[in-house]
């Protein structure tokens, strides 16, 4: 090996470093695992953030990690009043993120789930604002109905025909819309209230009626149903079946024929349209009324919901109530543990999310550390040698 | 005189999961100016193998000897200290960067970037090799062959001995092929040891001094190649004994079904992509379409298929229908109704089938299908069949009996994310009037295929991706042929395919052709193109730079003509 010029020191003086032999650990990519496993994997994640959030909440007060978890459970669950807003929040939740998973499934990144639930509010209070008392709440309500569906739908179609004509990225102008829809809801509320006093006091035509003298109940089991319909949707139809292939290969959309503007621009008003319809029952069942947070963001946090479920309306119907229990738990934590703002509440509900994102990684890798010392490596070596 | 040993592998495994094992205790050794070739099938590990040297991997158990030392190679950089370099399948270069920049990127740590320098250093060592390269060219102006050129470089700039290279001929045209050759040998004589992954056997013993063979992740042997045959390294890499014949009956009546008049397509970049191509496919034959790689190939099926905006240009099919009832199988209401009015319809007994009855009344829709169903109309003549312009879709209503095995299966073709079931159903999902999708005859369809061609998968509910490269090729293959076509249009079907899949598809294409379809064949592997196809179509830059007969052309000629130097005079 005379004639190597450079290099050799260093290969010699890199062999030196014997503790260096191996790298400290290894990302070894895992088989699919069993739904029990991955199930499980979960539950040590949520479990685990739970623990770690409670520890932390009672470093920064008087109580113990225990109060944590009674006051987590009495917030979500403490009063029959307290589970059915549980349910009703999670079913709005839902509604929201039915809304957008055939968009994701197409891979159409709609993150105007606010101003589409916005602009359907907005159809829905116009109604009531200008016919309320002028016709009877059986005519105005189908009114308000039809008026929130197309107004999402318009609201979701637009950026769908900019992409599928111009290309246009669909992230952006959606963002954009959001904005838009919440300029709009202002605009008609300063042009509505003529105190100045910019809130809309709720109006009391075309309120929803109670089913079975509950006021939660119809939001709950429309917004259930939707979400298994959405499941046979995504799962059993021909439309279902062409979201899908576009999603996973425009390219073979394309080579089998399939007229890709045309299924991204009917998912986009279907997905447009059921956000404006979780409008609807803000407007007409819950609030009575709109301002620009009616939306609650959850046009962001329905996305966190859709991507936990992988795309699959049943399972959605599970992260969204595990999201919706630990933002209403935490509320009630944050009252019982004096905490004066929000924050602390949100470090929590972050570090739940980050654990059960996290968690996923360790569902797709397994880490491989060395085997602690060269010594034990070697030795380990030799016997599958001799084996 | 023994050489000197520079790598040496010992019980090396590597594993992919639990139940992929892709190297099971392979040890073998590399020598000091020597050219090894590291034969076996796709999927056999060599190129994981070669990857553990380079530091992509590392192995779970075993260990890696270079010059008598242990050695542990935990990334590229790693194995650039050893000395090690390796020029990958899919190149791994700057496009928007020159030759010497690409070259120098990532050298040279802490020191000035000095380019001019840099330079005379390389085309110092391009001299001593015989490299020809342009030093300022960017890199996406260059053909794949400069490109290959570039990575050997930046290897060598890098100070390598031992240049591992991944499957380096596919790319390449004959002449190519011979000038890379050299320049390996020019490399071993200075003392580097030059390791090829192929599965090429006739390259292999062309160039090497000594082939290692793998078999399903372990090593068989490593044998000179002055000792050995072609033969049986072919047994020796499959493991039984295959036949390297590929059964080429004459073709029988060959009917002209598809003819391409002057197609012109202008890329995105609005150079012409295909440059006035004409040429006509047969029924009964294998027409092979050669070329080097992005000469318009894909394109040319692509705009024949109907995925592209043509400039100019017709494409006609010729649907061999005179005095044949027509059917609703494979033609909508419309387009009867449409033949009907261009008069290329007959009653049994001969008279015109105009779609109106004798009162000049237009039939209702309801006699219309009954007649047709009956099987009173008849074709009066071939039916002939303008293409220009169709989408996909709309090929597919005018029963026109199509089928594309384009060369990016899972990007083109099937759906990675789907399971078996439902690729099939890609073709066939829209029949019926019902809005939900009808699993169960793609299901059959499914299984036929697993169980016919052997496609080894877990169930029809295995998502393709997850399948080895020759499974998904036969999924797709079935699928296309399950159509019936008369036309059959592949691009590439048995690239990366190991021999046995690859010896399924041929004969898969031959039965086609046997039974009348026009098949369409691009393929690079000139020896193939040679024994499958009845007539070769060289093109060249999207140009036709001639057409030959397979069975009497010389490689070296092909070779010339994909090069654009010389058409040929038939």
């Amino acid at each position: 090996m005379e004639k190597q010029p450079s290099g050799m020191e260093n290969v010699t003086s890199y062999a030196q470093e014997k503790d260096k032999k191996e790298p400290l650990f290894r990302l070894i990519k895992r088989d699919v695992l069993p739904k029990r496993k991955i199930v499980l994997i979960y539950a040590i994640a949520i479990v685990a953030s739970l623990l770690l959030s409670s520890v932390i909440c009672s470093l920064f007060s008087s109580k113990n990690p225990v109060a944590f978890f009674v006051a987590l459970f009495d917030g979500a669950l403490g009063s029959s009043r307290r589970i059915w807003l549980l349910l009703q929040d999670t079913a709005l939740l839902l509604g929201v993120a039915v809304a957008l998973v055939p968009a994701f499934k197409m891979k159409f990144w709609n993150l105007g789930g606010n101003g589409q639930i916005l602009v359907g509010a907005l159809a829905a209070i116009s109604c009531m604002f200008y016919l309320g008392g002028k016709m009877p709440d059986a005519l105005l309500i189908p009114l308000m109905v039809v008026a929130s569906i197309l107004a999402g739908a318009v609201w979701g179609v637009l950026p769908a025909i900019f992409k599928a004509l111009f290309g246009t990225n669909e992230s952006l102008f959606t963002l954009m819309l959001n904005y838009i829809a919440a300029g709009l809801v202002s605009m008609f509320i300063t042009i509505w209230v003529k105190s100045g006093s910019g809130v809309l006091v709720p109006i009391e035509h075309g309120n929803f009626p109670e089913l079975f003298g509950s006021k939660y109940l119809l939001t709950v089991l429309v917004f259930f149903a939707l979400a298994a319909l959405m499941y046979v949707y995504l799962k059993y139809t021909k439309h279902g079946y062409e979201i899908a292939v576009v999603g996973d290969s425009p390219n073979t959309a394309k080579y089998i024929g399939i007229d890709v503007k045309r299924v991204i621009i009917r998912t986009m008003i279907i997905s447009g349209a059921l956000a404006g319809v979780v409008g609807l029952f803000l407007a007409g069942n819950i609030h009575h009324t709109v301002s620009t947070a009616t939306a609650n963001n959850m046009g962001f946090t329905a996305i966190m919901a859709t991507w936990l479920a992988a795309f699959n309306p049943l399972v959605m119907m599970g992260t969204c109530f595990f999201i919706i229990f630990i933002s209403r738990g935490m509320v009630e934590v944050r009252g019982s543990f004096n905490f004066t703002n929000d924050s602390i509440a949100n470090i929590v509900i972050g570090l739940v999310y980050f654990c059960v994102i996290a968690c996923s990684f360790f569902i797709t890798y397994k880490v491989v550390f060395r085997k602690s010392g060269a010594r034990v490596a070697k030795r380990n070596r030799t016997k599958g040698e001799e084996r | 005189m023994e050489k000197q040993t520079v790598i040496e592998l010992r019980n090396i495994t590597k594993r992919f999961g639990a139940s992929v094992i892709a190297n099971n205790n392979v040890s073998m050794d590399v020598k000091r100016g020597e050219i090894l070739s590291v034969l076996g099938e796709n999927g056999c590990g060599k190129t994981t193998l070669m990857n553990m040297l380079a530091g992509i991997y590392y192995p779970d158990e075993g260990k890696i000897i270079i010059n008598g030392e242990e050695a542990s190679i935990r990334s590229p950089k790693d194995a650039f200290r050893y000395n090690i370099g390796m020029i990958h399948q899919h190149f791994k270069l700057v496009d928007v960067f020159t030759a010497a920049e690409n070259i120098v990127l990532g050298t040279g740590e802490g020191e000035k970037y000095d380019l001019k320098s840099a330079k005379t250093r390389i085309l110092a060592m391009s001299e001593k090799y015989g490299f020809h390269i342009d030093l300022d060219k960017k890199v996406h102006e260059m053909s794949v062959s400069e490109k290959q050129t570039v990575e050997i470089i930046k290897v060598l700039y890098r100070g390598a001995d031992v240049l591992i290279l991944d499957e380096p001929t596919a790319v390449l045209t004959p002449q190519e092929i011979t000038r890379l050759f050299d320049v390996l040998r020019a490399m071993r004589e200075d003392g580097k040891s030059v390791l090829i992954i192929t599965h090429k056997l006739n390259e292999v013993m062309e160039i090497s001094d000594r082939v290692a063979v793998l078999r399903k992740g372990e090593h068989i042997a490593t044998v000179n190649t002055a000792d050995t045959t072609e033969k049986e390294l072919a047994d020796m890499m499959v493991g039984q004994k295959v036949t390297l014949n590929i059964d080429r009956p004459l073709p029988v009546d060959p009917e002209l079904r598809l003819s391409v008049e002057s197609l012109t397509l202008i890329g995105t970049e609005g150079k012409p992509v295909l440059d006035g191509i004409s040429f006509g496919a047969y029924g009964g034959e294998i027409l092979g379409i050669a070329g080097i790689a992005g000469s318009g190939q894909r394109e040319l099926l692509e705009s024949i298929a109907g995925l592209h905006h043509l400039e100019s240009g017709t494409v006609t099919y010729f649907n061999p229908k005179k005095d044949k009832p027509i059917t609703f199988y494979h033609k909508s209401y419309e387009r009867v109704m449409e033949l009907a009015h261009e008069g290329m319809l007959r009653y049994a007994d001969g008279r015109d089938f105009t779609g109106k009855d004798e009162y000049g009344k237009s039939l209702s829709k309801k006699t219309v299908k009954a007649l047709v169903n009956a099987g009173e109309i008849f074709f009066k003549e071939d039916e002939v069949i303008n293409l220009r312009e169709k989408t996909p879709l709309q090929i597919r209503e005018l029963g026109v009996r199509f089928s594309f095995v384009p060369e990016d299966r899972l990007g083109m073709g099937l759906v990675g994310n789907m399971d078996i079931t439902d690729n099939m159903m890609l073709r066939s999902y829209r029949r019926g009037k019902s809005v939900f999708v009808d699993r169960k005859a793609p299901e059959e369809l499914a299984n036929e295929i697993i169980a016919s061609l052997q496609v080894v998968t877990p169930d029809t509910h295995t998502p393709v991706r997850r399948l080895s490269g020759g499974n998904v090729q036969k999924v797709l293959v079935g699928r296309e042929i399950a159509a019936g076509p008369k036309v059959l249009m592949a691009a590439y079907p048995v690239r990366g395919l190991d021999i046995n899949s690859s010896y399924t598809i041929y004969n898969l294409l031959t039965e086609q052709k046997k039974s009348g379809v026009a098949v369409v064949f691009v393929g690079e592997d000139l020896d193939v193109l040679l024994a499958l196809c009845d007539r070769i179509m060289v093109i060249a830059g999207g140009k036709v730079m001639g057409t030959v007969d397979a069975r009497t052309a010389k490689k070296e000629e092909i070779g010339l003509m994909m090069t654009g130097a010389a058409p040929a005079e038939s």
